[in-house]
């Protein structure tokens, strides 16, 4: 079983996934450098924080045409795990991999504080240690993850139960409060329609130690592990 | 040749900072303004001709059209 972690120009959280999946997890993990092209050997690709490209134009606008990500594509149209994580989310819904739009925050301020997510979502690859409506705290640091999608996406996404993290209060409740960025129904983290590519805002990178005040954020990582070991999970 | 590509939120967009800087107005006295949006513009040279090339550059590169739509205007 063998990770990769894509490091764009401007990316800046590779480590700490490297590190996560190396140290905390013991599995085996590269890094792939955005100018490859292909994924080839890898049973699981993330796409870590940052600011690739330096987010100009858009975030995630220019990392799309990174050559890696014809390779993650294919990748993904097979099957493969892709894991997006805050600005590796932005990429994928730029890449058209995800569904929506991340905009920017409505207070307008980047935001860097832990927040509560709940588990909307057990069946998919990322989530299938979690159980329904399970909290887990997990820190957000962005100034563009208000997630938007026009009203039919939106309601596509519901209807397919595509929604996997919502933010919440720390009793689970989905409040106007507990939403840091104005994101549409309180959303932090989508699957695609097959369930196999992941994108969140929060960062469980950031969060999968007790040490760094949760270690909630393994979880997912666990749940991949788990995915890759008995691909019907 | 130059084109200038205007690239703006779609209507149906919430614009947090455009919707900002409409509220810093009313400190100016500026009330009548009803709304302000804000987008971006980009002046491209291109060789004479080939317009297709701006054509693409705007709706691939320039534009995210879940969120945003675009118009060019050449001279």
């Amino acid at each position: 079983m063998k990770f990769g972690v894509v490091i764009f120009p401007g990316s800046n959280c590779e480590h700490d996934c490297y590190y996560v999946i190396q140290s905390v997890l013991g599995k085996s993990v590269e890094y792939i450098w955005h100018q490859d092209t292909s994924v080839k050997g890898f049973d699981a690709v993330i796409l870590p924080g940052g600011f690739a490209y330096g987010d100009y134009l858009r975030t995630g606008a220019l990392a799309k045409f990174s050559p890696v990500m014809n390779a993650i594509a294919d990748f993904a149209k097979k099957g493969g795990l892709v894991f997006g994580i805050c600005n590796g989310f932005q990429i994928l819904t730029e890449a058209g991999l995800l569904p929506g739009a991340l905009l920017r925050n409505v207070g307008l301020k980047y935001v860097c504080e832990f927040e509560y997510l709940r588990t909307e979502a057990m069946d998919t690859p990322f989530t299938n240690v979690l159980t329904k409506g399970q909290l887990l705290r997990i820190p957000i640091g962005h100034g563009d993850g208000n997630f938007f999608a026009d009203p039919d996406t939106l309601k596509r996404i519901e209807g397919n139960g595509q929604v996997v993290f919502r933010y919440a209060d720390r009793y689970g409740r989905i409040t106007p409060e507990a939403n840091p960025n104005g994101s549409l129904n309180n959303i932090a983290g989508i699957v695609n329609e097959q369930r196999n590519v992941l994108g969140m805002m929060p960062h469980p990178d950031r969060s999968s130690e007790e040490i760094l005040g949760s270690a909630d954020g393994k979880l997912i990582f666990e749940s991949m592990v788990n995915a890759l070991v008995i691909p019907s999970l | 040749m130059r084109a200038t590509v205007i690239v703006t939120l779609k209507p149906t967009v919430l614009d947090p900072q455009g919707m900002t800087i409409h509220r810093s107005l009313a400190s100016l006295g500026l009330t009548d303004i009803t709304d302000v949006r804000q987008g971006k513009i980009f002046h491209v040279q291109l060789k004479e001709g080939n317009r297709e090339q701006v054509e693409r550059l705007a709706k691939e590169v320039l534009t995210n059209p879940v969120i945003e739509e675009y118009r060019i205007i050449w001279e």
